[in-house]
């Protein structure tokens, strides 16, 4: 059994031990190394070796090298800090690692070609928390992610954490933690929205000889890697968070429900699982009280669906994972038919410090209806790919522009997906619409679990839709009309129009297909499954009627529309004739050259190789 | 009680019901593919649909539950519309064979989309195209038809209690399968056929010895004689032959048969089906009628008992009897004939 005073202790010695990299120490020197999702599938775990190695054979004494959660950066991956300087080194590859410990480490001379692009402005060199892409992010989920070491419990009790477990047991009654949530106006952020505290009270006030917590981590749109990078760089925050609900709502067994295709979360849920055991944070009598609560890990087996509340727990129970009709509320009827509370990985990583800080702290920041923040995966056509957390209310512009960096190769902004599969693509002229729950929703996009996808002039607006829709078709459970047939039929005409086959009608069809299938689906799935169908439609029916009546897509991505041209700057050279796979360009030495259109299977060899870019795509 | 508004009239009804029950009460049709009020409600086939005023999205009347004050349309223009386009994406992805379907005159979609005027499925694109499997002696199992209610599937499984069917895949390429989809002959099936009776399409139909027209045949109510549970089903009748079976929501049954009442009928009809009783002369069983069987039988026992006494007689009786005609069984025995030697074959 863990006491207050024996957390405490633990806090104040390995608080002693992160001295470096919290920057109260300037006395040796601190390795963090990101070991999120990116840059852990590209090798930061040899990195991490290989430092050491290094470190060993030059006799450092004073440098410390760990492997901490995800730095956000995936883009320049793998990333590596320094400190206690706060220096920002990207792209490291193993044969950097000499250099690093050469100068930086040995001798203290920063090794500016490896540094991250951004952290040197007018010749001067930035700590990573100047730099653009950290500065307007405010960090309360991933508070502790890129700091601490995701496998050590006492690191993770170094930065207060199980501070909030204990105020709860020990200070609090179920109903105060309750009022304390609904007064901070934590809303749920898998996607709905739906106040945590409210939720919670629903379970509460429902008397059962068992209730149930559950952590949703079947985190599934494409792109999105929020909640799995809390899990792998802070999973105590979890935990913690569930346990706090368990007591408030009554609960005493809790379940994550995550999908297998996350090895290394769930390896690192398993090592924190049992070191919360084994302090006594998990299980039996917690803090001396009669609270108990335990945690178990239920692994997905890579169905989209499961993410929908019910489905998940009709998974959970062993059952094939298919919504069930909302006759009851799960708070009520939940798990096994008793009260469950659900909540998505990210709501739950806010508890903890909501607990501590207060709800007028965590009120402050965000905007009224929407407090706090919002992680978001950004990906597409940004130049800093990654992830980001910010103070809800701040613009699209913001998020893309000032932390993402814009739009690489100079090309131009056209859409931001938000939202993922059930959410919508959002044009120019509403980028500077703030990133809240209402003010996405007004827009036909929702907030979504955090994906945000952004699309540049290239990209077809159609196309997308229908890469949506395909992804929907394909994870649809198959339960409902609307969904099962319904958006395999607006699939079918998406391809049609993509395909140059598309006709008028197939336009009307289209918005008549959204209407049943937004209102007739069964679960969430379902219906926002048109989203993206209806929010391209909204604000890009040109490129829809491009495609339908002049048979021409305007952004030039749609194969089948596309034509090869050779203009008039042909210099005769015979490059793209002799290159051609099916032989389809002719022409004389010196002398424009004709490409067949019948013949041409649209492989752009020939505007790869054509040294005078003669050859257009329209 | 609660007092809600139903297309713009006041009812009262009982709490704690849902919707579709209070409509089915007052007697207002709503439509419905995947509903059986035995089974829990599934709200896959979403026809049931209806606005609720106040409401954003239009709800499932068989999911949700009456409340005082509530104001529900049935058959909004915005419910029809729903209706129509569900049915259409049904019938798209469906054969469009009624004049030959041994369902027509019994098919719900058929039912609903001649209701509903959809004369066609109109999307056109791909349809599940999969063998049908005849591999059960008593019943065929055609995909292509199937709309993925699921009655089957949950009828098997919540009633039945046999779980030799479940769904595979996902999305469009959902489909009612046995396990492994290796064919109901293969699967712990034990065709009771009531996954059959439940199917609201012609996806499970039973094997026809006979070709008939739904209203060709006449519904004739009786118990079935198999056992002594006393199930209630209704024999069909075309002239005067028996050519098929179905359950019938008795006390007893609930709507369930099993193989032999579901599917053993075709002895009624047959031409070695004894009609009268037969009495064995010179070696030879020869036809006699009943007061003639009667009176061998009561000199035969009085000789009998005359001559040994009642403990010479026992009684054995059949398990296809009613209870009602076992009861009378025992007590010929026991109280005229005088002797508790007296059992049955379900016993043994």
């Amino acid at each position: 059994m863990m006491t207050i005073q024996e957390l405490n202790e633990i806090k104040e010695r390995t608080l002693k031990t992160m001295e470096l990299r919290l920057q109260k120490k300037d006395t040796g020197k601190h390795v963090l190394i990101c070991g999120g999702p990116g840059c852990h599938s590209s090798n930061a775990g040899e990195i991490k070796e290989v430092f050491e190695e290094k470190i060993r054979e030059k006799g450092l004494d004073d440098v410390k090298v760990t492997l901490a959660g995800c730095f956000g950066l995936c883009e320049t991956g793998p990333n590596v800090e320094i400190y206690p300087e706060g220096i920002f080194y990207s792209r490291i590859k193993v044969e950097d690692i000499d250099k690093i410990v050469d100068s930086h480490l040995c001798k203290g001379e920063i090794v500016e070609e490896l540094l991250y692009e951004g952290s040197i402005e007018d010749g001067n060199i930035k700590p990573v928390s100047e730099v653009d892409f950290y500065k307007k992010q405010v960090k309360i989920a991933l508070r502790n992610c890129g700091i601490i070491d995701y496998e050590n419990i006492d690191e993770y009790i170094a930065l207060d954490g199980y501070q909030a477990l204990a105020k709860v047991v020990l200070e609090m009654t179920p109903q105060e933690v309750i009022e304390l949530m609904k007064e901070a106006n934590l809303r749920g952020r898998g996607g709905a929205g739906f106040p945590a505290g409210r939720k919670w009270e629903t379970a509460f006030k429902y008397p059962a000889d068992q209730k149930y917590v559950i952590c949703n981590a079947d985190e599934g749109d494409p792109g999105a890697f929020m909640d799995r990078s809390i899990l792998e760089g802070d999973p105590h925050s979890v935990l913690e968070a569930m346990a706090i609900c368990g007591y408030a709502i009554g609960a005493d067994q809790g379940f994550i429900y995550i999908r297998a295709e996350y090895p290394v979360a769930v390896h690192r849920l398993e090592v924190a699982i049992r070191q919360a055991r084994e302090k006594g944070l998990l299980g039996k009598n917690i803090f001396g009280t009669d609270f108990n609560f335990d945690i178990e890990l239920r692994l997905g087996a890579g169905a989209f669906v499961c993410g929908e509340g019910t489905a998940l727990m009709e998974s959970i129970e062993g059952k094939r994972g298919m919504p069930r009709p909302k006759i009851h509320r799960t708070a009520h009827r939940g798990l096994w038919g008793k009260p469950t509370i659900i909540n998505n990985v990210e709501t739950f990583a806010n508890v903890p410090a909501i607990i501590l800080k207060g709800a007028d702290w965590f009120k402050s920041i965000g905007t009224e209806d929407s407090p706090g923040t919002k992680v978001f995966a950004l990906g597409g056509k940004i130049k800093n790919t990654g992830l980001v957390e910010i103070p809800m209310g701040i613009t699209l512009r913001e998020i893309i522009f000032d932390i993402g960096g814009g739009i690489p190769n100079g090309k131009e902004f056209k859409a931001v997906q938000t939202g993922g599969p059930s959410g919508g693509c959002i044009p120019k002229e509403h980028l500077d619409t703030p990133v809240d729950f209402a003010s996405l929703g007004k827009l036909g996009s929702i907030m979504g679990s955090g994906g945000m996808i952004v699309l540049d002039e290239d990209d077809c607006m159609v196309d997308i839709a229908r890469f949506f829709l395909d992804f929907t078709v394909d994870e649809s459970c198959g339960k409902c009309v609307p969904c099962r047939e319904g958006t395999k039929r607006m699939l079918e005409i998406l391809e049609r129009i993509v395909n140059g086959e598309g006709t008028p009608e197939d336009l009307d069809r289209l918005e008549s297909l959204a209407e049943t299938i937004t209102e007739g689906s069964l679960c969430g799935l379902g219906q926002t499954a048109a989203n993206p169908v209806i929010s391209t439609m909204k604000y890009f029916r040109d490129e829809y009627e491009a495609h339908v009546y002049e048979k021409r897509c305007p952004a030039g991505s749609c194969q089948a529309l596309l034509e090869f041209f050779i203009t008039e700057d042909c210099i005769g050279c015979t490059k793209c004739a002799r290159n051609c796979p099916v032989s389809c360009i002719e022409g004389k030495v010196k002398e424009r050259h004709v490409i067949d259109t019948g013949k041409c299977i649209k492989c752009g060899t020939c505007m790869e190789v054509c040294p005078v870019g003669a050859v257009i795509k329209r | 009680m609660a007092e809600i508004t139903i297309n713009g009239k006041k009812y009262k009804v009982e709490d704690n019901i849902t919707v579709l029950e209070a409509c089915r009460k007052i007697g207002i049709d709503i439509p419905t593919l995947c509903y059986d009020d035995r089974l829990e409600p599934h709200a896959a086939c979403r026809l049931c649909l209806v606005e609720i005023v106040g409401r954003g999205k239009l709800e499932t009347s068989c999911s949700l539950k009456v409340r005082d004050g509530m104001i529900i349309e049935t058959h909004s223009e915005r419910v029809i519309r729903a209706r129509k386009d569900i049915l259409n994406l049904l019938f798209s992805n469906h054969p469009n064979d009624c004049l030959t379907c041994d369902k027509s005159g019994d098919c719900k979609l058929q039912d609903y989309c001649f209701e509903y005027g959809i004369e066609m499925g109109s999307y056109v694109g791909e349809k599940k195209n999969y063998p049908i499997d005849d591999s059960n002696p008593f019943y065929t199992y055609d995909p292509n038809k199937c709309i993925l209610c699921g009655k089957c599937v949950r009828v098997c499984s919540e009633l039945q209690c046999t779980d030799a069917i479940g769904l595979e895949n996902r999305g469009f390429n959902t489909k009612v399968v046995t396990p492994f989809d290796m064919g109901l002959a293969t699967s712990k099936c034990v065709s009771c056929g009531n996954c059959v009776a439940a199917c609201p399409v012609g996806a499970l139909m039973p094997k026809k010895k006979e070709k008939y027209r739904y209203w060709e045949i006449n519904k004739v109510r009786t118990t079935c004689s198999y056992c002594g549970v006393g199930c209630q089903m209704e024999l069909l009748v075309k002239g005067n032959k028996v050519v098929g079976v179905e359950p019938y929501k008795g006390k007893a049954n609930n709507g369930l048969l099993c193989v032999k009442g579901r599917f053993a009928y075709s002895f009624i009809n047959h031409p070695d089906r004894l009609k009268t009783p037969l009495i064995k002369k010179n070696g030879k069983f020869e036809e006699a009628s009943w007061d003639e069987a009667y009176r061998l039988i009561v000199n035969k026992v009085k000789e009998i008992k005359g001559q040994y006494g009642p403990e010479a007689f026992a009684g054995l009786t059949s398990a296809r009897c009613t209870n009602e005609e076992n009861y009378l069984f025992q007590k010929l025995f026991r109280a005229v004939i005088g002797t508790n030697n007296v059992d049955h074959c379900a016993r043994l």
